[in-house]
């Protein structure tokens, strides 16, 4: 008997195969069938989409679940939850654990307890250099067959720059983006927060927008001489958007993220001293939010991604300069970036579909069996079923995270996800649904 | 319940005004020592302390004592944060000991703000890092107050390690408020650009000869080497550059004052014959320290 899931009604957005229009999605046997107008599924169990957005399973590239090591912070299965709850099918999870993923033991470990306790598909990350220490290159071609879609040591830049030449020969030859976490770590010596006249005020030391800027730029240049596809995590800087443009204009492989919150905060959002808004890079002046906004309206930014950076209270519950970087964001990506982008105009919410589905699939270089991020009969099926409208409010008491710092708790957004969809089973609906 | 001193920047012109004018009554007024007033007895003072200190300490241990509280001091070294206890339940700790205040000094910029949002017990910021230090303002501006009358107007000039400096913020944020015009003076490497907008009326200048002009006010600061992972300048281009000797006073207005928080560093930012002569207020500063605490003491524990 196979099993079938028939989604009805629902408006239809899948921009790699240009479709936008009200009609039902079939998936059978965990796989997408059909999409099309009054399909017949005898059998199937139906879902009323009606009022609401069907769209492929969105993918988050860019997710820290902190197991193993950091699991008073966050799981693979919590982590897996809260990327659900916010209607992530697949997320890509960094190798910054405890051990760090530079091998194929650690990757493995990753894939085999996400098949277990995770209830959507995860995809981990390898790190660029042993111990993402910056130094020797990691077991990249053996965490590649172990499962790993890509490279990093996001946490951390590959500061020397002739190990990251060798990385990203590694991974032309591999056909894998290296993805950076670009920071200059001799200009942001030991920063706390964005250098403008708010961290002069409040007595806090600057991370300058040029310690992003200065590696992007070395980072194309390397990219051009190896051939390899270079990807910039959470981008945040006017500069760097720009030499991003500018790498593609002249043909390199260059793509780059941003992070919802880098678009809908600025340093002014941030109440003083207040780690929940700590994180790297910092949330930047408005003239670097506008850039980056810029960008994703002019296709300079390939896609959105969370930076999903769990850490535990007592963690965040310390001095603002001892507090650890980063947030949780998973379960507010959605509402976050429809609020900047979609409410305001500035993009379509075909446009938006796309920065969380065919994008970062392409970012990614999603082929073969992790061939995702489009409505197409054969692929996974992976459904992301949201609201475009409808008022909620943030309560992170009642997140599936286990980590609570984020910056919007309380927080009222218009439109949401709704019921998410993984292989044909529904891992989560919205409450009330 | 009693309202912190958490800066300088979150009052405005009028409880500034009613700290100053207090702090008058308790001025020696060429009697031996402070009023001893006696109208907190009752109440107790934790100097919570967990960077080095010893003016600001002793000063506010004395203020507490002439009002009549009783005062415990701790410091890091002694503390349970030594043992590897975390700020918030270390003061939460001393919270629940109930204390009518605690003053606290941090290495940590916005401790004391981070704690007040966790604590019932009203908080003094005895200085948090390279953020605030709102009682040396105070105390700077009363002496300012006693020597000229007036902070309207004048033209104060603060020479040194701006960006690492409390002291200078505080100062700025108060000075402003008043109508003074700052003046902010040094390496570039420790004044930032960024610098002039924290508060409106604020100038940067970079040669130090150009600043003192007509100074009314020279307010000298030191070079924090604990905060400072690469030496700006070396030490003997830093003094000829931006130590404050004669030749500077004799370009400011006849009548300036010298000023200094402390420590002092002679023959690095000031020379001796600068620091003892007429025009130095150093040890007045120190000596307002008293009364200037007493009466922010006094706002937390009674106004």
């Amino acid at each position: 008997m196979v099993k079938k899931l028939l989604i009805r009604n629902g408006r239809v957005i899948c921009p790699a195969s240009g479709i936008d229009r009200t009609a039902d999605v079939l998936i059978e046997d965990g796989r997408i069938a059909a999409v099309g107008e009054d399909l017949g599924a005898p059998g199937a169990e139906t879902l009323d989409a009606a009022g609401l957005v069907v769209a492929p399973g969105f993918i988050d590239i860019h997710v820290h679940l902190r197991e193993p090591g950091f699991t008073h912070a966050e799981t693979i299965a919590t982590g897996s939850r809260a990327a659900a709850a916010g209607g992530f099918t697949t997320i890509c999870c960094m190798p910054n654990t405890n051990p760090v993923n530079d091998s194929a033991t650690v990757t493995t470990y990753i894939v085999e307890k996400a098949r277990r306790e995770a209830v959507v598909n995860v995809f981990p990350i390898g790190a660029i250099t042993k111990g993402s220490e910056g130094e020797e290159l990691a077991a990249i071609g053996s965490m590649v067959a172990a499962g790993a879609v890509a490279i990093s040591d996001d946490g951390r830049p590959v500061m020397n720059a002739r190990v990251m030449r060798r990385a990203m020969e590694t991974a032309r030859v591999l056909d894998i983006p290296v993805i950076q976490h670009c920071e200059d770590l001799n200009l942001s010596a030991g920063g706390d927060m964005h250098e403008c006249a708010d961290s002069v005020r409040l007595g806090l030391r600057g991370i300058p927008a040029a310690a992003e800027d200065v590696m992007v730029a070395r980072d194309i240049l390397l990219a051009e001489l190896t051939g390899a596809r270079y990807h910039v995590a959470h981008i945040s800087t006017k500069n760097a958007v720009a030499m991003v443009a500018f790498a593609r204009q002249r043909g390199l492989p260059v793509t780059c993220e941003a992070t919802p919150h880098h678009i809908a905060l600025d340093t002014g959002h941030m109440r003083p001293y207040d780690s929940n808004f700590k994180m790297k890079p910092p949330l930047r002046g408005p003239e670097h939010v506008e850039a980056v906004i810029d960008g994703i309206i002019r296709g300079a930014v390939d896609c959105l991604a969370t930076d999903h950076a769990p850490h535990a209270g007592d963690d965040k519950m310390q001095e603002f300069e001892r507090c650890p970087f980063g947030i949780i964001g998973l379960e507010t990506a959605l509402g976050v970036a429809l609020e900047v982008l979609v409410h305001t105009g500035r993009i379509s919410l075909n446009r938006l579909v796309a920065l969380f589905t065919s994008e970062p699939a392409r970012v990614m270089g999603f082929r073969g069996d992790k061939a995702r991020g489009a409505l197409r009969p054969g692929y996974p099926g992976d459904v992301t079923i949201f609201h475009p409208e409808y008022p909620w409010t943030y309560d992170v008491k009642n997140s599936l995270s286990k980590s609570a710092n984020t910056p919007f708790n309380g927080r009222t957004f218009r439109g949401g996800p709704i019921v998410t969809i993984v292989g044909g089973e529904i891992v989560w609906k919205a409450p009330g649904f | 319940m009693g309202r912190s001193l958490l800066g300088i920047e979150d009052l405005d012109r009028t409880e500034i005004e009613r700290i100053l004018d207090r702090a008058v009554a308790f001025q020696p007024h060429g009697g031996p020592s402070f009023a001893k007033v006696n109208t907190c007895t009752g109440m107790m003072v934790v100097n919570a302390f967990f960077e080095n200190s010893t003016r600001t300490r002793s000063s506010f241990e004395i203020a507490a004592h002439r009002l009549g509280a009783e005062t415990l001091s701790i410091t890091a070294a002694g503390s349970s944060v030594a043992k590897g206890e975390s700020l918030v339940d270390t003061l939460n700790t001393l919270s629940a000991m109930r204390p009518s205040v605690i003053v606290m000094r941090h290495q940590a910029s916005g401790a004391p703000h981070f704690l007040a949002r966790h604590l019932s017990t009203p908080i003094i910021n005895a200085g948090d890092g390279t953020h605030e230090h709102p009682t040396q303002a105070l105390l700077d501006a009363r002496t300012i107050l006693d020597r000229l009358g007036r902070l309207e107007g004048l033209r104060v000039v603060i020479i040194g390690d701006i960006l690492h400096s409390r002291v200078a913020r505080s100062n700025v944020f108060l000075l402003t408020k008043f109508g003074a015009h700052v003046v902010l003076c040094g390496p570039p490497t420790l004044l930032p650009r960024e610098m002039a907008q924290i508060a409106p009326g604020v100038e940067l200048e970079y040669d130090m000869r150009r600043a003192v002009r007509d100074a009314n006010v020279i307010m000298m600061l030191r070079v924090q080497l604990e905060r400072i992972h690469e030496p700006p300048m070396q030490a003997g281009e830093y003094f000829r550059f931006y130590g404050l000797r004669q030749e500077h006073v004799d370009l400011a207005h006849p009548d300036v004052i010298v000023m200094h928080p402390g420590p002092m560093n002679r023959g690095r930012e000031i020379s001796s014959e600068v620091a003892d002569s007429q025009r130095s207020m150093i040890l007045n500063q120190v000596e307002n320290g008293v009364p200037v605490r007493m009466a922010v003491l006094e706002r937390t524990l009674l106004w």
